[in-house]
């Protein structure tokens, strides 16, 4: 009887349904478990090694809570009842060095991975770094390439099985650079300069935005990172170079103008020092007589522990 | 005159926004009739309003909360739908600044407008109680600080209709939340509103400090404090360290929308960095503020319903204490990538997971108070049970967030919003439904229902972890917070289910309202004639329920950390004392509510810039504080012969119970 319902029915059925089935087939990967890059491999590494750590006490812990709760109920006649013992200092110090051991696991670990996980620290790598200056603009994506002289907005072209050198920093708003499957963030802030270096394993087509509100355009934040091989990333920059746009002062400041979902978008030509010119905008009034200062790139002490 | 105020403010061509408002209006008025119509006004002002009673104060706090609870949630679910509806970059039924606001409000009114009154309330109620007090040390003040909080709510509800909320996140980072980039006053609203709770806060904070350390009952020693007592210590020591920072904070982002100054611009050497230090140096204390009074509710059920003392008091006072000291140090792991150096991550990640130490030693001593124990299953259980599970869990993922390595993927992700969901439902909304479910009858003088509060319990139980299972799966997935819309479809799944979740949640809170009603339509077969119902074991059961105003007609003399449950073994509790002396009681005053209703005005002046009127307001709290200053009938004896009528009665009931 079943049979006879209409196929039209079956069809907005099916399509009530279509985001279920899709969280059975293809939803269920999970971008930070399957990285692309070595950063995001090892990041995937020691969140299960830390969860896996933790988890050594934490079962337990929903265990014993769940089974105490019930032998101990009160209908329970025959469990032990001991009306006035609350303290043994035996499971004091079990309770109290428990917590502890794993927690010196996991400094250890913590101290260890805040050093070669640092987003500031070079890959080591045979193969040449590329170089790319981020800015966060309101609200697109501005990628710089000072080697090559072009630039791109709302898209990242890079080779794989480069190290990538990225400098960040923002027009205005803060806003996070973050690439799920290539690992690590960091913040893109205006003044200020920032460091990142990330890695793709393998050509492919990875999504990157924003992971800090910024503001009424931030939703639509978001770029492709097209990684390439060698001559596919080589191909890329000569297609670059011909385009006819050039990004000096005054094509930044209309670019810099807040727009949403912008289109993807090809500098041939990039005026040098643009990227320091943004980071040090705010930083002196020379008109005021006041001196000019050094970009406040934010000091770290990765370089001097290398 | 008016400043920036035009009709213009009010957004009249949003239906959502005028739908609620006029509900709210109709509600209101209905309210205001009923109140004319049964003649309450009296009543409401001379019992409620003008009340310096901790025990109202408690109560007002926890209303005001449950009311605010239903914003917030209204809040959540509208998020929660534009997400369910917002895939494939669809435009949902929210645009952009609308939905902006709403998550901003809903981060704000959740911690500062439910949270936090939920835990001043818990801790009016039961601290004086539990301590043997007549009252706290500064009952007017207590009395000021409850409407300030209250007036900062109105002012939050205030911004829905005139003029608009903040669009920047709960934490108000600049540059966005600087003029420049935020010229209306939605920001000027989350300053103000802020700045008018937060004294309130601040001002209970210095209350209970004083009160718990010079009010003790005679012969009560630190070390023989109950446990919530201990946590109420340690959060209003957190509260008065830090809440200044926040109103500092506030304050120089005032003087940059205000003034024209740059603490935090981008231009003139302003340094957004040092908002975001600042706010974290309040934030990151403020979360534990909220927790502490909940495990210390968790430890008064525990030994209660398990039918013997708490494990390890000791070890729970250490690790309060030690939770409390620790919270300084922690701050960074809001913003490792934010470019701090390897050294600096590594060590506040290090403090960060070294407070989990002191928390699990709590976890297990909970764990180990059941063992050997006889457990009756209250509602107020159920919610114990249900948060060591759920809180477990939420420990785990927090120490996770702890690992910079780990939060260079995780930061800003849906797994951090779960992370800090499953923490603040899972330990403070479900410790402070706890500690309702089990102190209520000490109020009001009878018990709640049990099978609508079972309801709600479940419901609350398995909503969060719908609601946020898929949260933390999409942080793997690599979805960020605060999204209006997106265009991953493989995303859209996860939030079906996670609004199905929240519907649940929102049962659960349905069945909390029933639970209230069917309770007080129930009471005369409800009530709790010993003042005991639960056969309990610290001070405030040793008292009538409801407790009378004046909370013990003798002072007790304390031996025990359970002096209740010492006088029961002893006998004592039925012995009635043969004489009675008088009580010296403060007297109600309406000027708390004055003072804070002109702040109200005056706050609202200032996201207006209506100069005059704030001016003219200003004076009226100065010169009401000042009338209350010199004012000298602030207080009245309770002739002894009174207090030895109501305990009459009170052991006649005890003898017909007994």
């Amino acid at each position: 009887m079943v049979t006879f319902k209409t196929s039209a029915g079956v069809l907005r059925a099916r399509r009530k349904l279509a985001p279920l089935a899709l969280l059975a087939l293809g939803g269920c990967r999970f971008e930070l478990f399957d990285p692309q890059g070595a950063i995001g491999e090892q990041e995937k590494s020691l969140i299960l090694i830390a969860s896996g750590l933790m988890l050594l006490v934490v079962i337990p812990v929903i265990i014993l809570t769940l089974v105490f709760a019930w032998h101990y109920r009160a209908s329970n006649t025959r469990a032990n009842y001991q009306p006035k013992w609350h303290h043994s200092t035996a499971i004091e110090l079990v309770v109290w060095s428990i917590p502890c051991m794993i927690v010196a696991f996991l400094g250890v670990l913590i101290w260890r991975t805040s050093h070669t996980l640092d987003p500031y620290r070079p890959l080591e790598s045979k193969a040449t770094p590329v170089r790319v200056e981020v800015v966060a603009l309101d609200w697109k994506w501005l990628f710089i390439y000072p080697d090559y002289g072009v630039a791109s907005v709302n898209r990242l072209a890079i080779p794989a099985g480069h190290p990538i050198d990225f400098k960040l920093t923002s027009q205005s708003m803060m806003n996070s650079f973050f690439i799920p499957e290539l690992g690590s963030q960091v913040y893109a802030m205006a003044g200020m300069q920032t460091q990142l270096h990330l890695i793709a394993d393998k050509p492919g087509t990875y999504r990157g935005l924003s992971s800090a509100f910024s503001g009424p355009g931030f939703s639509d934040m978001h770029f492709d990172t097209i990684a390439t091989d060698e001559r596919g990333f080589q191909q890329w920059v000569g297609q670059a170079s011909a385009s006819p746009l050039t990004l000096d002062k005054g094509s930044y400041a209309t670019l810099a103008k807040p727009s949403e979902k912008n289109p993807v978008r090809i500098y041939g030509r990039v005026s040098p020092g643009l990227f320091d010119g943004i980071v040090n905008q705010y930083m002196a009034a020379p008109n005021q007589g006041a001196t000019p200062m050094k970009a406040m790139a934010m000091r770290h002490d990765a370089t001097a522990s290398e | 005159m008016l400043g920036k105020l035009t009709l213009d403010a009010v957004p009249w061509h949003e239906p959502i926004i005028m739908g609620t408002g006029a509900v709210v209006a109709l509600g209101g008025l209905a309210v205001l009739a009923a109140l004319t119509y049964f003649r309450l006004w009296g009543p409401l002002w001379r019992d409620w309003i003008t009340s310096v009673d901790h025990k109202k104060i408690g109560v007002m706090y926890i209303v005001l909360a449950l009311v605010m609870l239903l914003r917030g949630f209204a809040d959540a679910i509208m998020m929660r739908l534009q997400q369910a509806f917002a895939a494939n970059d669809a435009a949902g039924f929210l645009p952009p600044h609308h939905y902006d606001q709403i998550f901003t409000a809903h981060g704000v009114i959740m911690i500062f407008f439910v949270a936090t009154p939920l835990i001043l309330g818990l801790m009016n109620v039961i601290v004086p109680l539990q301590i043997g007090a007549r009252d706290v040390a500064f009952p007017f003040v207590n009395s000021l600080s409850f409407w300030l909080s209250a007036f900062g709510a109105v002012l939050v509800m205030a911004s829905m209709w005139i003029g608009d909320f903040a669009a920047t996140g709960w934490v108000a980072y600049p540059p966005l939340s600087e003029l420049g980039y935020s010229p209306t006053t939605g920001v000027d609203y989350y300053i103000w509103s802020l700045q008018i709770s937060g004294l309130g806060t601040t001002l209970t904070g210095i209350n209970f400090i004083v009160t718990i350390l010079r009010m003790r009952a005679p012969g009560m020693r630190l070390m023989q404090m109950p446990v919530f007592t201990w946590t109420a210590l340690i959060t209003n020591i957190l509260i008065v360290a830090v809440f200044p920072v926040l109103t500092a904070t506030l304050a120089l982002l005032t003087a940059d929308r205000y003034l024209g100054m740059h603490f935090f611009t981008n231009e003139l050497g302003g340094n957004a960095m040092m908002y975001i230090n600042l706010i974290w140096v309040w934030g990151h204390p403020e979360v534990y503020i909220l927790i502490l009074p909940a495990f210390g509710a968790f430890s008064e059920i525990v030994p209660t319903f398990s039918g013997k003392p708490l494990f390890g008091y000791k070890s729970m006072v250490y690790a309060t204490s030690s939770i409390g000291v620790l919270s300084f140090f922690v701050w960074l792991h809001h913003f490792f990538t934010m470019g701090s150096g390897a050294n600096v991550n590594a060590f506040f990640g290090i403090m960060t997971s070294i407070i989990s130490i002191p928390t699990g030693v709590k976890l297990f001593n909970w764990l180990f108070t059941m063992f050997r124990g006889r457990i009756r299953y209250h509602t107020s259980v159920l919610w114990t049970v249900g948060f060591m599970v759920t809180f477990a869990v939420g420990g785990m993922t927090g120490v996770l967030l702890a690992v910079p390595g780990a939060d260079f993927v995780l930061h800003n992700s849906l797994f951090l919003v779960a992370h800090f969901h499953n923490v603040i439902i899972g330990g403070v909304v479900f410790g402070c439904l706890a500690g309702i479910s089990f102190w209520f009858p000490k109020v009001f003088g009878f018990t709640l229902n049990e099978f609508w509060g079972k309801v709600s319990f479940w419901c609350w139980l398995v909503g969060y972890w719908l609601a946020f299972t898929p949260l933390y799966l999409l942080g793997f997935k690599g979805m960020t917070r605060r999204m209006n819309h997106y265009d991953h479809a493989d995303w859209h799944p996860y939030l079906i289910v996670a609004l199905i979740g929240a519907v649940i949640i929102g049962m659960g809170i349905l069945s909390l309202l029933i639970q209230f009603y069917v309770s007080i339509r129930d009471r005369e077969q409800n009530r709790d004639l010993t003042g005991d119902p639960w056969d309990a074991r610290s001070l405030e059961w040793g008292t009538a329920s409801p407790a009378p105003f004046y909370n013990f007609a003798v002072l007790p003399e304390i031996s025990s950390v359970e002096q209740h449950w010492a006088d029961k073994e002893s006998g004592r509790n039925l012995i009635q004392p043969t004489r009675y002396e008088d009580i010296h009681m403060p007297r109600n005053t309406g000027t708390g509510f004055i003072i804070s209703a002109f702040g109200f005005v005056l706050c609202f002046a200032m996201v207006w810039h209506m100069w005059a009127i704030a001016g003219v307001s200003l004076l009226g709290v100065i010169g009401t504080f000042l009338f209350r200053a010199y004012d000298r009938d602030v207080d009245y004896w309770v002739p002894a012969a009174e207090v030895e009528a109501i305990e009459n009665a009170r052991y006649a009931l005890l003898k017909k119970a007994a």
